[in-house]
């Protein structure tokens, strides 16, 4: 039973950092962006 | 601005690193079904911030709607992505607790369906913004949302209108219902935390919104000036 447990708590936790990751590499893109904007 | 952003966020985690304490460890276990009744201590306030962040999405796009307001886009359009995310947690940590204590990880129940109806709801708003030339995207994706949010409703009240595989409400939900004390108080630091944590990480995507949609106009205005 206590194996399902860790898998609810494991997977929510994944869900978000995967989440957190893509902001962070969105935000990183942007930043690039802004820089060669203002480069040009 | 960056400042408040980190102190937010150094809140938001003491808040979540003390409710997965009282979730783990403080609250007692449940008789019946073990351990695995942890999962409610996530699996709920999941579901509630899912609602939240839908019912910001709808108000931002009636807001929109009537005024044309960007502010009120790049707000309908973060709640709706951070929606999406909670939302895709309920549904899976529905099943994985489904299956030891039902027996099956799925059943066609009006909760459940609904909940999938409304997920894909969200995703079809998402795919829209993402995908749609068209100008008019944001007003198609807008009048979505404010039609799609009355499923919210429909999923809350579900349990209580038809006769669901899905337990009854534990919280509001009439005599025999209810919480031992030190279950609620686990169950309440859970609900701040992902509350916390989910507005957070709202507020860090609507800023995205915000840079994203400035360099898009800075880009505009160069290809005019370079077109000039």
């Amino acid at each position: 039973m206590i194996k399902y447990m860790w898998a609810a708590y494991i997977v929510t936790w994944l869900v978000h950092l995967g989440y957190l990751g893509f902001l962070t590499s969105k935000a990183s893109k942007i930043r690039k962006e802004a820089e060669e904007l203002r480069r040009n | 601005m960056k400042l408040k952003l980190t102190f937010f966020a150094l809140v938001t985690l003491g808040l979540l690193s003390y409710a997965l304490y009282m979730a783990l460890v403080v609250a007692p276990t449940e008789a019946t079904m073990g351990d695995v009744q942890r999962i409610f201590y996530y699996h709920v306030p999941s579901a509630w911030m899912a609602f939240l962040c839908f019912f910001i999405n709808a108000i931002a796009s009636i807001w929109y709607l009537a005024k044309r307001s960007q502010t009120a886009d790049a707000i309908a359009v973060s709640a709706a992505e951070v929606g999406v995310v909670f939302c895709t947690i309920v549904l899976l940590t529905g099943p994985i607790w489904a299956r030891p204590v039902w027996g099956i990880w799925w059943t066609w129940d009006a909760r459940l369906t609904s909940t999938l109806v409304l997920w894909l709801i969200y995703i079809a708003y998402l795919i829209l913004r993402r995908f749609s030339t068209s100008g008019r995207a944001p007003v198609l994706a807008a009048t979505l949302a404010v039609f799609g949010f009355f499923d919210v409703p429909f999923v809350y009240l579900s349990i209580r209108i038809f006769r669901t595989q899905h337990p009854q409400p534990v919280i509001a939900g009439g005599e025999g219902s209810g919480l031992d004390p030190t279950m609620a108080k686990a169950f309440l630091w859970n609900m701040i935390a992902f509350t916390f944590y989910g507005l957070l990480v709202m507020w860090m995507r609507y800023r995205l919104e915000l840079a994203e949609r400035s360099i898009e106009e800075a880009h505009a205005e160069k290809a005019l000036q370079e077109g000039a």
